[in-house]
């Protein structure tokens, strides 16, 4: 029998000791995603505590004016969330319906060819930066509407919330495609035998179908909507109100962090805390929305297997 | 209603008119930016430093900000990313915590990007003190194009057949061997596609910027990474902000120029894939 | 086992598990050296399986465990103190499907030995075309080592597959079902190569087909549910096989 050794004999533990080392390493790389994710808790939790020793709890939730800049201090966070939710519907009224119908054309009507060619052009508007569209919604949209709707302001919800839908809109329909072509042949094909038309095919059949799936596309959207910072920014204006006029000026969430940035407020007052209070809400948010998205998402997956 | 063929067609038209529409509000949007900043592109408008006066400010801060925080970005992002990419796909045994470190990493490409900005401001530009500098800029950005540069990292390394990893582990191949050997080269086309576009992300983004201070007028160019800086986004911005028409020019000009940057990366990346795939078929 | 030859590859009560799915009954089975042993048996009897449980390929498989002891030369391969490298380089092998790496010929064949540490590249071209020469394949290919090795034929890919195998200078060789992908012409060149390699190298060979194990191999062991049934000389369990299993998956009358 020849040496039982043999196995380990030329081992060396500097080899070992090196891919232990780059095993080590990677891992780190890893481990920095959670690093960021407790970063952002625990600053938002600091600075958070901060706000709160100075403003109460009720003045937050009931509170309905929001002027943390002006001589006589308001700290309501509704009208931030009023101003947020009304741009990001008007964006979802642009993007959903056109979404789902690209998506529906593309997935039951479009040739390869067509769709090769039709998808990366609404790829671009993913990929154009938001200050673009800010820069697009306040001088050249804003400027077209006001000569329709006179009453419209320079600032308004209407015009970046539109220019917003146009920026969800590429996700909207991809993920929806993607949940009408997850519906099996077979229940097309049921459809088609019991003798419906196309049309009755995809509205009495597909959709229903991927209703799930369309859902949690227009929920992430939403997602998207609500987090997007530049073009309110520039265009939806800074006045914190609680109303539903998509023609007046808001301020959303996002552009209020801004709105604080940009100015010289000195470090530990409490408009300074407050944007950390403000984007710990919008982070909240926009993980709830997220979160149900995947859920939506994950049931509908399984209901097709 | 739906019964006839003439509904469908009616349907179809629908569809074809959104379409269509779409893209032609795109070229619109295109063509008034173009008509609106053309003219101010030239020699004087790229090497420039800001102004009080429209007609002689000028990008050069910015252009130079820009390009030095995307290779800084890059510099950053590119070997944490893929990195994180390897162990997961490569490295990571199947346990809760690598389930949580996935789940973790999908929530984050969901945050929005002022939360990354109020985190840059508070991490690193008070605690690390490292000011407004591009150092503290780059980091901000890394981490908000992290996700991505992981996810699309990863998907590139799945598509890495089993079939040669299992070659080299048979002929002796360590786990680092059989990644660098093997894995990175045939996925490396694609982590580099998915990296440029989540870097054409990165010097797109303005409001973690702003958030953590980068300013709107600089005055000199960026000559170390603990430099203040500022970027093309933050310019137009800047300049977009400003009541004067001559300025709202210049903000179309500097988006102008950006648009190209991107559209450059774009078509390099592009380029990579249509190469990517013909390599991949083995 | 009737010949007293000498035993390379020998495994003890050997078990194996996917998940909670066992695979592998307690295997009992001693390889004799410098022969070739072909395993048989209908698929998902464990043949494979057992295979890859010799140079602990089966190791990436999540969730899989294994009982028992393997030995090759006398070492248990499953001690926590194996280097896989070096178990790996004395038991080499070859997959069902060709794997060349998306490389030049000569970087394919030239991985193996760098990586166990040869960087002379005189001895490394010399090591090239010996291992291409081995597996019968240097005459074809000795002009352009240069070219990726994906551009070779099916046949010549997988003659390429076993050279790169060959070129760490193993003592064991595993083929998976090396022909099942390839066309009659190249499957007999395979044998032939088989044939050549006999006496010089350890084969353990799975195979489905019954003719080719009984032309390539000296021994054969036929597998049944995750379990060893018989093991002899070729020639006798083709012709007086000891089980009823054995003699009716010989005589076709399942599998």
């Amino acid at each position: 029998m020849s040496d039982t050794n043999w196995l380990y004999s030329r081992r060396t533990a500097r080899r070992e000791i090196k891919e232990r080392a780059i095993a080590g390493t990677l891992f780190l790389s890893a481990a920095v995603s959670i690093f960021v994710t407790i970063a952002i808790v625990v600053v938002i939790a600091i600075e958070g505590l901060n706000f709160f020793s100075e403003v109460r709890l009720s003045q937050f939730f009931l509170d309905t004016e929001w002027t943390p800049l002006f001589h006589e201090k308001h700290f309501g966070i509704w009208p931030l969330i009023n101003g947020t939710l009304l741009v990001a519907a008007v964006a979802l009224v642009v993007a959903l319906p056109l979404g789902l119908l690209i998506a529906i054309y593309l997935s039951e009507f479009a040739s390869t060819r067509t769709r090769s060619f039709v998808k990366p052009i609404l790829e671009i508007f993913a990929g154009i930066p938001t200050v673009v569209y800010g820069y697009f919604a306040l001088l050249f949209l804003t400027p077209y509407l006001q000569k329709v709707l006179p009453d419209l302001g320079a600032f308004n919800a209407l015009s970046p919330g539109i220019m917003m839908g146009f920026m969800i809109l590429p996700m909207v329909a991809s993920l929806s495609e993607d949940a009408l072509y997850a519906v099996p042949r077979s229940l097309k094909d049921g459809a088609y035998a019991l003798g419906s038309s196309k049309l009755q095919m995809i509205f009495g059949v597909l959709v229903p179908s991927a209703l799930g799936g369309i859902v949690a596309s227009f929920i992430l959207a939403m997602s998207r909507a609500v987090g997007e910072t530049m073009i309110v920014t520039i265009a939806a204006g800074q006045q914190p109100k609680l109303s539903l006029d998509p023609t007046e000026s808001v301020a959303t969430m996002t552009a209020y962090i801004v709105q604080v940035s940009l100015g010289d407020t000195p470090h530990g007052s409490v408009e300074y805390y407050s944007i950390f209070v403000v984007g710990g809400m919008l982070f909240l948010i926009t993980l709830f929305l997220n979160f149900l998205s995947f859920k939506i998402r994950d049931k509908f997956s399984l209901s097709f297997r | 209603m739906l019964r006839n063929k003439s509904s469908e067609y009616l349907f179809l038209a629908v569809c074809l008119t959104v379409l269509t529409g779409t893209v032609l509000f795109l070229l619109v949007l295109m063509a008034d930016l173009i008509l609106d900043g053309v003219s101010r592109l030239d020699y004087q408008f790229l090497t420039s430093f800001p102004s009080r006066r429209a007609a002689r400010a000028g990008i050069a801060p910015a252009l130079v900000g820009s390009v030095y925080l995307m290779i800084l970005v890059a510099l950053i992002s590119l070997p944490l990313g893929v990195g994180a990419a390897i162990y997961l796909e490569e490295y990571a045994p199947k346990t809760w915590f690598s389930r949580m470190i996935e789940l973790n990493i999908a929530n984050l490409a969901g945050v929005p990007s002022v939360v990354y900005g109020i985190l840059g401001l508070q991490i690193f530009v008070r605690y690390f003190k490292l000011d407004r500098s591009l150092l503290a800029g780059a980091l901000t950005m890394s981490l908000l194009i992290l996700p991505i540069i992981i996810l699309t990292s990863r998907e590139s390394i799945k598509r890495v057949p089993e079939s040669i990893r299992d070659g080299a582990r048979a002929l002796g191949a360590s786990k680092w061997a059989v990644v660098q050997d093997h894995v990175l080269p045939l996925a490396s086309p694609g982590i580099f596609t998915g990296c440029i576009l989540a870097f054409s992300r990165a010097i797109g983004e303005t409001a973690p910027l702003v958030i953590m201070g980068a300013l709107t007028y600089v005055a000199y160019l960026p000559d170390s990474v603990m430099s203040e800086f500022t970027v093309l986004p933050i310019q137009a911005f800047n300049w977009i902000s400003r009541p004067k028409v001559a300025f709202h020019v210049n903000a179309a000009a500097a988006i102008l120029v950006l648009l190209t940057m991107l559209l450059t990366m774009n078509a390099v990346a592009v380029l990579l894939r249509n190469k990517f795939e013909t390599k991949l078929e083995l | 086992m009737t010949e007293t030859s000498e035993g390379i590859v020998k495994t003890t009560d050997l078990k194996f598990y996917y998940g909670s799915n066992q695979a592998l009954f307690g295997i009992d089975a001693n390889i004799t050296k410098g022969k070739v042993t072909a395993l048989i048996g209908p698929s998902g009897c464990g043949k494979s399986t057992f295979l890859r449980t010799l140079n602990r390929m089966n190791d990436y498989i999540p969730g899989s465990r294994l009982e028992g002891k393997v030995e090759v030369d006398g070492a248990d391969i499953y001690s926590s103190k194996v280097d896989l490298a070096l178990l790996r380089k004395r038991v080499g092998m070859v997959f069902q499907r060709s794997n060349p790496f998306p490389k030049s010929i000569f970087e394919n064949i030239a991985y193996g030995p760098r990586i166990h540490g040869e960087k002379n590249k005189e001895t490394l071209s010399g090591i090239v075309e010996t291992s291409l020469k081995n597996a019968d394949l240097w005459k074809e290919v000795k002009d352009r080592l240069n070219d990726s090795a994906l551009e070779l034929s099916g046949g010549q890919q997988q003659r390429l597959c076993i050279a790169r195998a060959l070129a760490v200078e193993p003592e064991v060789l595993l083929m998976d079902e090396p022909a099942s992908a390839l066309d009659p012409r190249s499957t007999a060149r395979i044998e032939d190569l088989i044939s050549e390699l006999r006496g010089n190298y350890t084969i353990i060979i799975v195979t489905h087909n019954m003719q080719q194990a009984s032309r390539v191999s000296d021994f054969t062991c036929f597998f049944l549910e995750g379990r060893l049934v018989e093991t002899a000389k070729t020639k006798q369990i083709f012709t007086r096989p000891e089980c009823k299993e054995t003699e009716d998956y010989i005589t076709g009358r399942f599998g």
